[in-house]
């Protein structure tokens, strides 16, 4: 239809808008790590460190109080009961703290469970360095049994003046089926699935 | 724009040798087509008959809202009939009409013989009706059709969705396919096939509008298709994008799900600006006012529209910033499009206006298309979408910007290109029957909405408390009339394609400027091959 000679700058055309496509539609993947990174930076996800910071004695404000509240839910379908022992702690930034959280297994079969914790406002998660927590690795409990699971922490003082009051929320999620295919593939992974790539 | 063409398609026609038969008879003529005309039509009537099931689906929906309670489906059915009417009408209705005006007019305002791809163009017109109809039949697999609304968001799309999902991800691989090579095509054609003399700053508006939005398509399809990938092997192949013990982020689907739905929206918009653009000079019979404006306050559009993603996301718990730069980003967007709003008054402003039905059509456009765009604003400020979000509003506004504004402009372009396409006028009675119908069905269809809405009223759920019973039973009124008046815009295209109805001039409507108007009624098989002289 059209003379040979517009054959030419028509591929060379088509070629870049096809560029264009391919590229854009490696951007959309892209976006998932530029996601994780731009939270890790900003916070905004609400996810805190997922490895423990140790605790070098800082300097304690004690001129400055922060009020935590510990939130707990399980994600549906997961039946264990979970329940922050302390509901909510005023504390100094700087100083390291003990919560504790009780688990029970009603199920009649052994459950491995994964805790994943939001913070609210987002920001603040940024500024709470956990040194112990249950919810870096998975926490199995066998049917019937139960357990106090430990989380020390302490606030950064860096914490914006702003911010006199967060939340910090965890959800129990079954991961049994997970954590039993992880065990059975090469020993190689033996870190957790999860332990690379929580935001 | 003054242009003149020297030799018209017709006398062309007889002139050289093969290339210029007339149109193949039967089935084949249509299955193996490369002409852009033909092409054009196949993708018009696919959109009207994807707008009528989709329509038949929104029947459904306002059957069962008609009163409260649970009456005529289950809440599943419910949600798989609010889901695929989404997608019906979003990628087969007014998307594919988009496209066959593209093929339909493009070439001709150019005065370029066909489109520079015509395989490609047979391709991706043929491989759309295979992606409705794998959707389409996964509503009657075991478990039902997908039920977690257009957006698809995770986790609904990946824990909770039946198997259709696998259905539902290819057939969207298969739309997103079809329209980034219809968009590829649109701009080889611009950039490659314009007549000499058919310089950027001359070309119809149509065809600019339709420039940006396919650049807008390649740019953001891809995208769909990823999120669509990521959905699939989450939910069948164990990754874990979206899912949070695995360490992924459902917040993160929205994010990526909205950084191509924004500019879909835009998508379905910037060719309607187009169509209205050329229509309000011809029955204003005055020049486009600001008609460089127009290119830029598009683009600016185009552009603005990669940055205001979030407005759909206020109520995810995002920074105070974040929340901020959104809600200021979208309501910028309200600037370009204020000037395209004042442009077309201002066209009108002492023009010598006629009535004729495009004219009506697009001048119902600006109206209802501005309330639309003025409940956007209300939705952009972000401490009042706490409230409104995920309400009735929000379904207020979103159709007026798209049936008011996105099918109206499709009918207004029907019904002003439909004698240069058949050559005889429409039947103007059925037609102004059609309008009015629709007109006043539309808005006591989706202007309780607001009220609703405002009052609290959840989207996407088949019952509601019983003080919105009286609005819904409105709402569901119009929605049937409105139903109901498309089947006359049937009958006249029916009527139209029989041929039926008086004979036109070549110009068609007495003010009407462009290439399109120069060659005879109907338009010849083929056109310009011989290229027009553009003054
Ligand atoms: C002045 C311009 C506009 C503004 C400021 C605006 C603003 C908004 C905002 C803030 C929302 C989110 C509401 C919520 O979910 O709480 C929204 C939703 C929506 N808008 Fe617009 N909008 C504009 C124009 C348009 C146009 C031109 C279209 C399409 C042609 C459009 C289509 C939609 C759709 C489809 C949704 C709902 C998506 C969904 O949740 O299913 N909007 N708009
Ligand atoms: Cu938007």
């Amino acid at each position: 239809m059209t003379q040979p000679k517009t054959t030419n700058p028509n591929n060379r055309l088509v070629l870049k808008l096809v560029g264009i496509v391919l590229g854009m539609f490696g951007f959309g993947f892209a976006l998932v790590p530029l996601y994780d990174v731009f939270c890790d930076i900003t916070g905004i996800n609400g996810k805190t460190e997922n490895t423990a910071a140790t605790y070098t004695a800082v300097d304690v404000d004690e001129s400055r109080w922060v009020t935590i509240e510990f939130l707990t839910r399980t994600n549906s379908g997961m039946p264990w009961e979970f329940e922050a022992k302390t509901k909510r702690v005023r504390v100094n930034p700087g100083a390291l703290n003990t919560v504790e959280f009780y688990v029970r297994n009603p199920a009649r079969r052994d459950i491995v469970a994964q805790a994943i914790p939001s913070v609210s406002p987002g920001t603040a998660a940024l500024y709470i360095n956990k040194t112990e927590c249950f919810c870096f690795n998975h926490q199995p409990l066998g049917a019937g049994e139960e357990a106090l699971m430990p989380m020390r922490f302490y606030i950064d003082p860096q914490l914006p003046e702003d911010i006199t009051f967060f939340t910090l929320q965890y959800t129990l999620y079954d991961v049994t089926e997970a954590a039993q295919k992880n065990a059975q593939s090469t020993v190689a992974k033996t870190t957790s699935y999860l332990t690379d790539k929580n935001g | 724009m003054s242009t003149a063409t020297e030799h018209v398609g017709h006398d062309a026609e007889h002139a050289h040798g093969e290339h210029h038969h007339g149109a193949p008879a039967g089935i084949k003529r249509w299955l193996f087509t490369t002409n852009h005309k033909d092409i054009g039509t196949l993708y018009l009537w696919f959109a009207f008959i994807m707008f009528l099931v989709g329509g038949a689906m929104a029947m459904v929906i306002r059957a069962e809202l008609f009163q409260p309670g649970l009456q005529i489906v289950e809440p599943n059915f419910f949600n798989q009939m609010t889901t695929v009417h989404g997608l019906i009408m979003v990628f087969g209705a007014v998307m594919p009409a988009f496209t066959g005006l593209a093929n339909w007019l493009i070439p001709m305002m150019i005065g370029a013989p066909d489109m520079a791809l015509p395989r490609m163009n047979n391709w991706s017109f043929w491989i759309l009706p295979f992606a409705f109809l794998i959707l389409l039949s996964s509503l009657f697999v075991e478990g039902g059709g997908p039920a977690f609304g257009w957006t698809f968001y995770a986790p609904l799309s990946t824990t909770y969705s039946g198997d259709s999902t696998a259905l539902f991800v290819f057939s969207v691989h298969i739309m997103g396919i079809s329209s980034i090579m219809g968009a590829i095509n649109v701009i080889v054609t611009i950039f490659n096939m314009r007549a000499p003399g058919m310089t950027w700053m001359k070309m119809p508006l149509f065809v600019w509008t339709w420039l940006i939005t396919a650049f807008l398509l390649i740019a953001v399809m891809p995208v769909l298709a990823g999120a669509v990938t990521m959905v699939l092997t989450d939910k069948f192949f164990g990754t874990h994008f979206f899912d949070a013990a695995g360490g992924g982020d459902p917040v993160m689907f929205q994010h990526i799900f909205w950084f191509f739905g924004h500019p879909e929206v835009y998508i379905m918009i910037l060719p309607a600006f187009g169509i209205i653009s050329q229509i309000i000079p011809t029955f204003a019979r005055k020049r486009l006012f600001g008609y460089a404006s127009m290119v830029y306050a598009t683009a600016s559009i185009a552009l603005l529209s990669f940055i205001v993603w979030a407005h759909h996301m206020f109520t995810t718990g995002m920074p105070l910033a974040a929340e901020m730069f959104f809600m200021f980003a979208t309501m910028l967007i309200s600037v370009p499009t204020g000037v395209k709003v004042f442009n077309w008054v201002a066209t009108m402003w002492r023009g010598s206006m006629t009535f004729e039905v495009p004219m009506l059509f697009a001048l119902a456009f600006i109206v209802l298309f501005t309330i639309g765009g003025l409940s956007g604003l209300m939705l952009a400020i972000t401490p009042v979408d706490f409230q409104y979000h995920d309400t009735y509003f929000v379904v207020a506004h979103f159709h007026y910007v798209l049936v008011t504004g996105a099918v109206f402009s499709i009918m207004a372009a029907v019904y002003y290109w439909l004698p240069k396409w058949t050559g005889r006028m429409f039947d103007i009675t059925l037609a102004k029957w059609h309008f009015w119908c629709s007109l006043i069905s539309v808005n006591v269809l989706f202007f309780p909405m607001h009220f609703v809405g405002l009052a609290g009223m959840p989207r996407r759920i088949p019952d509601y408390a019983l003080q919105f019973a009286d609005f819904n039973k409105w709402i569901s009124i119009g929605g049937f009339a409105f139903g109901l008046s498309q089947l006359i815009f049937l009958a006249l295209l029916i009527k139209a394609c029989r041929h039926q109805g008086e004979k036109v001039s070549d110009q068609v409507w007495e003010g009407a400027e462009g290439l399109e108007w120069e060659i005879p009624s109907p338009a010849p098989y083929h056109t310009f091959d011989t290229p027009p002289v553009i003054k």
